[in-house]
Parts: C-alpha cells; structure tokens; sequence
C-alpha cells in the first residue's frame, strides 16, 4: 500500500507546491518556475504510470519480453519540449511587463494600473 | 524522489531569484534521473537537455533583464495554504484507487500499448518503439506540437522584436576584443567541444530509430551548442555565423517539411503522414518518412530555441547600449 502508491503521493505534493508558488506569490519570475514545478509533477505522473514491474526501455531487442509502456513517453516527451516552448513566451511577456511597468511585482503592477484609471 | 521535494520546498523560500533558478535547474537534472529509473530513457534525454540546460539559461537570461531579488509579502499565504492542503487532500484521497505502481494488470496497460510493443516491429519497422509511436502511429500529434513550437517563436519574434543599431555592435566589438584575454581558457575549452557537441547532435537526430533520442532531443541539443557560442563569443560573433533570416527560413522550413510528407502520402494515394506509401516497400516507406519528419521537428526545435535565445540576450544588450549613449 504504502509503497505501491508512493509516487502518485510525491507528485501531489510537487504538484501542490508549485500550486502554491502561483497563487500566494506576487514575483511573476517566481510564478513560471511554480508553473514548471506544476508541470514537471504532470510528468512524473504520466512516467509513473508507464512503469511495468520488470520491464525495460521500449526497445526492441532479443531476450526482452516486457517492456514500459511507450506512449505515455511519447506523450510526456513532446510536452516537455513544447513547455520550454510556451514557458519562453511566459518569460518573454514578463520581459515586456517589467519594460512597461518598471517591475514585476503582481502589487506594483496593481498599483500602476488603479493610478492610470 | 524524495530530494525532488525538498528542493521544491526550497525554492518556495528562497528569495534570490538566481538561487531558485539553479534548484530548477537540479531539480530538472534530478527528474531526469527519476525518468531513467522508471525506464523512460527517451524522456529522461528529453528532460535533462531542456529542463537542466535550455530553461536554465532562459530564465537566467530573463532575470538578468528584469531584476533578481523578490518581494518579501506574499498574497494571503494562510489562504493559500489551505486551498493547497484540501485540493492536495482530495488528489491524495483520489489516488487510493489507482492502481499501484507497476502493476501488470493496471488498466492503462491493456489497451493500446500492447498492439504497439508486439506490431511496430512488422508494421514500423524501427526497434524504438517511442520513435515509431511518436512519429508513425501519432504523426498527426507530433504535427501539431511542432506547429506549437513553431508558433511559440513567432510570438517570442512579436513580443520581443530587436532592438539594434550599427554603433552598438562596434562598442560591444571592441569589448569583445577585451574579454578576449580574460575568458581564453574557457573559450579555447568550447572550440574544442563544440563540434562534438554538434556531431553528438547528429548522431541522436539520425539515431533515433534504434536508440534513444529523436529530433527533439536532437534540437535542443543542437541549439544547446549553438547557444554556448553565443554565450562565451558574443552574440554578434554567433550571429554572423547564424544569419538571423537563415535561422527564420529554418524554423518555417522544419514545419514545412513535415506538412509536406504527409501531403506526398495523401497524393500517393495513402493517408495523411501514412509514410507505407511513400515507397514501393512499405517498411522503407516508414523508415523514410520518420527520417524526414524527425529532420523536419529537428529543424523547428533547434531554430526556435536559438531564436528564443538570441532575442532575449539582444533585447539586453540593446539595451545597455541605449543606456551607454544616454550617459554620453
């Protein structure tokens, strides 16, 4: 029980800190590296699954009957690469908002934009 | 799996922004490891080039441009921590159901993944099974996802658009000619690993079929290498070597060449990115079109991630140089 379930444990709890790093901090840096733990934690869940008492890597060779199961890695491979993607674009709007409003504190941001109405 | 959570708990606190970007980067580095050792090899290639290397530097890159310390005050943290506590509660309560970890019999074994560990070899042709599912059996997928990166670097190009003028690049020339001195070890340290880093590149993109790796491995890699010389030579060195319209055409080119593929199936009289067609036999077929579209994601990746990089290092360096004449 305790073993059997250990991973999917972990990845909640990678999964809640990186929930709270996006709701309870104000730094937008801070918030996209949250988002990357959030994330990863989705990763970890989907390779958790694929794993097979016994088997090997997912590919094919002599001798080896069992193997993990390979479209979760499929799956979690592409999605790796396309976060990098959308977590530069993240980083990029962040650049912009800080040459906008001079910082990229979610409060001063707030701040600005009461005073501009 | 169990440091994973400790360096997460630990960039909840820390404050320095540098600092919580290099946790990110072990705890990238330390999910890798955790892949391997759930047999997902490809993954883990996958995970450490981009987790540990390219976000790492992306975020440092940003950091440099907008300030490294964080606020001290924090929204409502007894709040939060609450709405955390329940949902995390539930997750866990949810779990209770899930089959254990490993376990033959789980559901999510029984269904597809049989038909592609026991078929591919006949039907594909190509002993890793990931490569043949990632590019055969799920083209449509893998399509769309280099569509998305191909899409994430036009909006980088948008959001971040150069800025650069004639005198800036001599200024940074001539600084350049002084670092030159400083950074000599390190420097003739990367012109010697460079072409390698470049030729393993290579070797994971064409190797894809038997072992790990593939083209977006390949890719980052790839860019990984291009993004080091930008690095320790400046950037208007590496842009001399890699012309910025060049770089451009790349990245449209990679997406092109894979629609192409599928549309030479579809007038062959196959379906779309249904490779069987493309040749007289089908397994050469398949092995031609995995070659041409993982080229084809390899093109995208490595383009758009050298993109990405050489617009958020010019952005800085932009603008430095408008601070330079502004106290002049």
């Amino acid at each position: 029980m305790v073993i059997g379930l250990y991973n999917y444990w972990i990845v909640v709890a990678l999964m809640m800190i990186g929930f709270y790093i996006v709701i309870a901090h104000g730094n937008l840096i801070k918030k996209i590296v949250g988002l990357t733990i959030f994330q990863t934690s989705v990763f970890i869940f989907y390779i958790s699954m694929a794993k097979v008492d016994g088997g090997t890597a997912p590919i094919l060779a002599d001798g080896i009957e069992r193997f993990s199961n390979p479209l979760p890695h499929v799956l979690i491979l592409t999605a790796i690469v396309v976060g990098i993607a959308t977590t530069a674009l993240a980083l990029a709007l962040t650049v912009r908002i800080k040459e906008a409003y001079g910082s990229i504190e979610e409060e001063h941001i707030q701040e600005k934009d009461n005073q501009a109405c | 799996m169990t440091f994973l959570v400790g360096i997460a708990i630990a960039i909840v606190w820390m404050k320095d922004l540098i600092a919580v970007v290099m946790l990110a980067g072990i705890y990238g580095l330390l999910s890798a490891s955790f892949f391997v050792a759930m047999d997902a090899v490809d993954v883990a290639f996958t995970e450490a080039s981009v987790g540990a290397g390219i976000s790492t530097l992306l975020m440092l890159v940003a950091i440099t441009i907008t300030g490294r310390s964080e606020q001290t005050t924090r929204h409502k943290p007894a709040l939060a921590f609450f709405v955390v506590v329940i949902t995390g509660g539930l997750l866990i309560y949810g779990t209770i159901d899930m089959p254990y970890v490993g376990a033959v019999d789980a559901p999510i074994q029984v269904h597809v993944a049989p038909r592609y560990i026991n078929d591919s070899m006949q039907e594909v042709g190509v002993p890793n099974i990931v490569t043949s599912v990632l590019a055969s059996y799920r083209g449509f997928d893998t399509f769309g996802e280099a569509v998305v990166i191909f899409t994430a670097g036009i909006g980088v190009l948008t959001l971040l658009p150069m800025v650069r003028s004639r005198k800036s690049d001599e200024a940074i020339e001539s600084l350049n000619e002084s670092m030159h001195e400083r950074h000599m070890v390190v420097r003739i340290v990367a012109k010697i690993l460079i072409p390698f880093i470049l030729l393993f590149a290579l070797y994971v993109q064409f190797h894809g079929d038997y072992g790990p790796g593939g083209g977006f491995q390949a890719g980052v890699i790839f860019a990984a290498a291009i993004i080091l010389y930008a690095i320790l030579f400046g950037l208007p060195a590496a842009r001399r070597v890699i012309n910025q319209s060049f770089i451009q055409f790349v990245a449209a080119f990679g997406v092109l060449l894979y629609g192409s593929v599928g549309l030479v199936s579809l007038l062959n009289g196959g379906n779309f990115l249904d490779y069987s067609v493309l040749s007289a036999d089908p397994i050469a077929g398949q092995h031609l079109g995995i070659l041409l579209i993982e080229l084809g994601v390899g093109c995208t990746v490595t383009s758009v991630m050298v993109i990405i990089f050489f617009h958020f290092a010019g952005r800085k360096e932009g603008k430095q140089s408008m601070k330079e004449e502004e106290t002049r």
